[in-house]
């Protein structure tokens, strides 16, 4: 009944865990929440990276998921920079909300 | 193995149970604590792949770094009326309807496709070293000069974010 975990298995978790993440980004107006849901999105990358790199019996794929957790990092560190400044001006936090460029 | 089979439907679970908690919770902090739940089951993924170092960097990195600052934010920035406001922008239904086909679409084709990884493989070589010493091979002698330019990125990310978050004087 418990089939073996083939490199399938992990796509496909990484697929839908790509579309949670998406679905967080687009619909979500906190833009601190949408900034977890990009760390979201680059986990399932790394998941997809691991998984080849097992089944390949590499560690490039290890190699490439460590420069992929660097820049989420960096990403994340700017990003909450940005986030502070833009709370500090506008008072608000909502993504619709800032609209300063739209017609 | 299957044993295997458990962990990995297991450790799944808990990273999309977390996933779906954290793009649909009102309050940033309940978020921030599915975040946590499904960064670990990732890294109960990569413990799986036998991939030992980037479990390690995983639990530290992202459970113990990125989500101290998150939450650090979420303390600085006062989300206790942004709670109270509509969750989700009006095109909501669109964003999901979109998303859900496209992953339909991706996942029927990697089921689909499941059989061209059925190549031959090379075998598993038992080598002495383990998997820190592999990785930090490959990433000090093929990956010389990115992860040089990875330092130059993080350096650039610091003062970034220093300068963003400096009040004006």
């Amino acid at each position: 009944m418990l089939h073996p975990i083939t490199p399938t298995h992990y796509l496909v978790l990484g697929a839908a865990l790509l579309a949670i993440g998406t679905i967080g980004v687009l619909a979500r107006r906190n833009i601190v929440i949408i900034l977890m849901a990009i760390e979201l999105i680059l986990n399932a990358v790394n998941i997809n990276l691991i998984a080849f790199s097992h089944h390949l019996r590499q560690v490039h794929g290890q190699v490439f998921a460590i420069f992929v957790i660097t820049v989420a990092v960096a990403e994340a560190a700017v990003g909450l920079g940005i986030l502070i400044a833009l709370f500090r001006n506008r008072q608000t936090v909502e993504a619709d909300e800032i609209d300063l460029l739209k017609w | 193995m299957w044993i295997d089979t458990l962990f990995f439907y297991l450790f799944a679970l808990i990273t999309l149970a977390g996933a779906v908690l954290t793009v649909t919770r009102r309050n940033a902090v309940h978020s921030a604590v599915s975040l946590i739940l499904a960064l670990i089951g990732v890294a109960g993924l990569f413990l799986l792949q036998k991939a030992e170092f980037l479990f390690a960097v995983q639990i530290v990195l992202y459970v113990g770094g990125i989500m101290v600052l998150f939450l650090f934010v979420i303390m600085l920035v006062n989300l206790d009326q942004a709670a109270r406001l509509r969750q989700f922008n009006r095109q909501w239904w669109l964003a999901l309807a979109c998303v859900l086909a496209v992953a339909a679409e991706v996942i029927y084709v990697l089921r689909r496709g499941a059989a061209a990884f059925r190549y031959a493989l090379p075998e598993e070589r038992a080598t002495a070293a383990g998997n820190v010493e592999r990785v930090a091979d490959v990433l000090f002698k093929e990956y010389l000069l990115p992860f040089e330019l990875a330092s130059v990125l993080l350096l650039a990310a610091i003062v970034g974010a220093v300068i963003m978050a400096r009040k004006r004087t």
